[in-house]
């Protein structure tokens, strides 16, 4: 696997560890309870007890971002994961042998990418409703189209290759080659999509949840924190800060990652 | 010509098949509109009688094609929730919508077309580098946490806008655009971003052609071959990318339309949404679904006119 090792790949990669490590630390401990309300300590500025401040109900600001933050991360990641495999199977399988059946699932592939993300994902949670799984489901199913499209142009130039030929006439079954021979050839050309894809699912659940038709309280995800925090815009700013940040930096880490794997950030 | 029919053929069997997925969509829902529309009214024998009269009762085909010919005349149904027509519901919103994306788009190309060509004439000092790294920081705030930004720093702050105070084009027309011009300002920083971002990197690219060579063996100076060769040919992928920009400004603006409280299309969509209100999300999202498969649409004819190199492919 080459990757072009330049600034943006460090940078990206040094603000994306920052990132998962505070996640995976705030999965296990926090300092604070995330959801502890301290009425005696409501709307303090930052401080050392605090370093982000407390919220209107005394909650320790900086331990629901860090909550946050992981419940963005885990929703994103879990909706590339429903994109990405029913993308392997729907592009791999298009790709692969072509046809009629190619041609019908990509027109309608194009008739779904040419919905705006964000409409579409309205309109499956008019269908679906709110809530953190249908989130998942529907963000997930935006998706598909997109990586169907990177892994079927993929499999289709792979397929013509010599090896592939070759392990016909050895006698390998085309599902083997599939996914054991031409899969491990396309991951390349697949992760900087497999990146930017993660960075449009963190902006979509931000979106949808500050919107509030996405993740629902009690439930914490970084766009509901904004929407709250929205609220308390002129008492508590650094709440408003401290989310948006977060999320900045989650893009901006795997936006330059995927930059420096040769993809095209901002330009998907 | 012959790209430009086959395009609109596309455009016309997309459009086709854009309206026919939001309209069965929103058949797939379960419950239908009686038990909402009766309330406490409802008896078995009043919902068939509703349903006859709402005409739920024929077969799916004939009721899409009456709701096609019926939203391309302007008849778009009725609303569930206000008792009026879906026409009237969305009176005066689209504008609103409409202003918006415009504005942010205009927005885009007045900040990103000459900071462009600016840093890719001061490629490598330090403005440049300043103003790269930047760049990839903005293209990472989501439009609405900078609208947040915008409404604390220049509402709140410096008391430059009032927050929700929006004014209507009836009530005063400078107003309203005045009140539009910080939603619009959030939403366009991240897209002219993107756009300086390519110009520069494609004016970059095109410096390395033979061409350039040859325009300054002729004696021509960086400013001249910049301008008279280098640009025209530069431009093109970004007038692509500007030109579907404006769809994307316009979905986008769905969400910004909440920060600031502007009554537009999105957030009747939402508020709409939230009320299960379907025949106008389903008006709404066919419409924002039609202007922005037509700006892509405009985007291919224009880029074709503007290289003729690029033909059918």
């Amino acid at each position: 696997m080459k990757i072009r090792h330049n600034k943006n790949f460090t940078f990206g990669a040094a603000i994306t560890a920052v990132m998962l490590v505070i996640i995976l630390v705030g999965m296990v401990w926090t300092p604070y309870d995330p959801n502890a309300m301290n009425g005696r300590a409501k709307m303090l500025s930052p401080c050392l007890a605090h370093p982000l401040g407390t919220d209107n109900f005394g909650r320790d600001i900086f331990s629901r971002v860090v909550e946050g933050a992981g419940a963005t991360f885990v929703i994103a990641a879990a909706t590339v994961a429903i994109g990405l495999v029913a993308g392997l199977v729907i592009g791999g399988l298009t790709g692969y042998y072509g046809g009629w059946l190619d041609e019908v699932v990509m027109r309608l592939n194009d008739a779904i990418a040419a919905f705006p993300s964000i409409l579409l994902a309205l309109v499956l949670i008019a269908l679906f409703g709110s809530g953190k799984y249908n989130i998942i489901l529907a963000l997930g199913l935006l998706f598909v189209p997109s990586f169907a499209r990177v892994v079927r142009a993929e499999v289709a130039r792979q397929r013509s290759q010599d090896y592939v030929a070759l392990a016909k006439l050895m006698g390998a079954g085309d599902m083997r080659i599939l996914f054991l021979h031409i899969l491990p050839n396309i991951v390349p050309v697949l992760l900087p999509s497999v990146a930017i894809g993660f960075n449009n699912a963190v902006l979509a659940e931000a979106s949808m949840s500050y919107l509030g038709v996405g993740v629902q309280p009690p439930d914490a995800s970084l766009g509901r924190m904004l929407n709250e925090a929205q609220g308390y815009l002129l008492t508590a700013p650094w709440y408003v800060l401290s989310t948006g940040t977060a999320i900045i930096l989650l893009v901006l880490g795997f936006g330059l990652l995927s930059e420096g794997m040769g993809g095209e950030y901002g330009a998907a | 010509m012959r790209y430009v029919l086959k395009k609109t053929g596309v455009l016309l069997v997309t459009l086709l098949l854009i309206s026919l997925l939001a309209f069965l969509a929103f058949q797939l829902i379960p419950g239908d509109p009686t038990t909402k529309l009766l309330g406490n009214d409802y008896t078995p024998e009043r919902a068939a009688a509703l349903r006859h009269e709402l005409g739920l009762d024929r077969n799916v085909l004939v009721r899409y094609w009456d709701w096609l010919t019926g939203f391309v005349t302007g008849d778009m149904g009725a609303s569930y929730n206000y008792g009026m027509s879906v026409a009237q519901v969305m009176q005066g919103k689209g504008a609103v919508t409409a202003a918006l994306s415009v504005m942010a788009w205009l927005l885009v190309i007045a900040i990103s077309i000459p900071l462009g060509i600016a840093l890719a004439r001061w490629q490598g000092r330090r403005i440049d580098r300043v103003f790269v790294a930047m760049n990839q920081v903005f293209m990472a705030i989501p439009p609405f946490f900078l609208g947040i930004l915008f409404t604390y720093v220049f509402g709140l702050v410096l008391k430059l806008f009032v927050p929700g105070g929006f004014v209507s084009p009836q009530e005063s027309f400078w107003g309203f655009l005045g009140y539009l011009v910080f939603p619009a300002l959030a939403i366009a920083i991240p897209k002219a971003a993107m756009v300086t971002k390519l110009l520069r990197s494609s004016i970059l690219n095109q410096m390395d052609e033979d061409y350039v060579r040859t325009a300054y063996s002729r004696g021509n100076s960086r400013w001249g071959v910049l301008h008279g060769h280098v640009l025209r040919n530069a431009i093109l992928p970004v007038v692509t990318f500007v030109a579907m920009t404006l769809a994307d400004i316009v979905a986008g603006s769905i969400i910004v339309e909440q920060v600031f409280a502007l009554p537009g299309l999105g957030r009747l969509l939402l508020s709409s949404i939230g009320n299960r209100d379907y025949p106008v999300v389903q008006c709404i999202v066919v419409i924002i679904a039609f202007v922005v498969v037509f700006m892509n649409y405009l985007a291919d004819v224009v880029t074709q006119y503007i290289d003729p190199r690029i033909r059918l492919g």
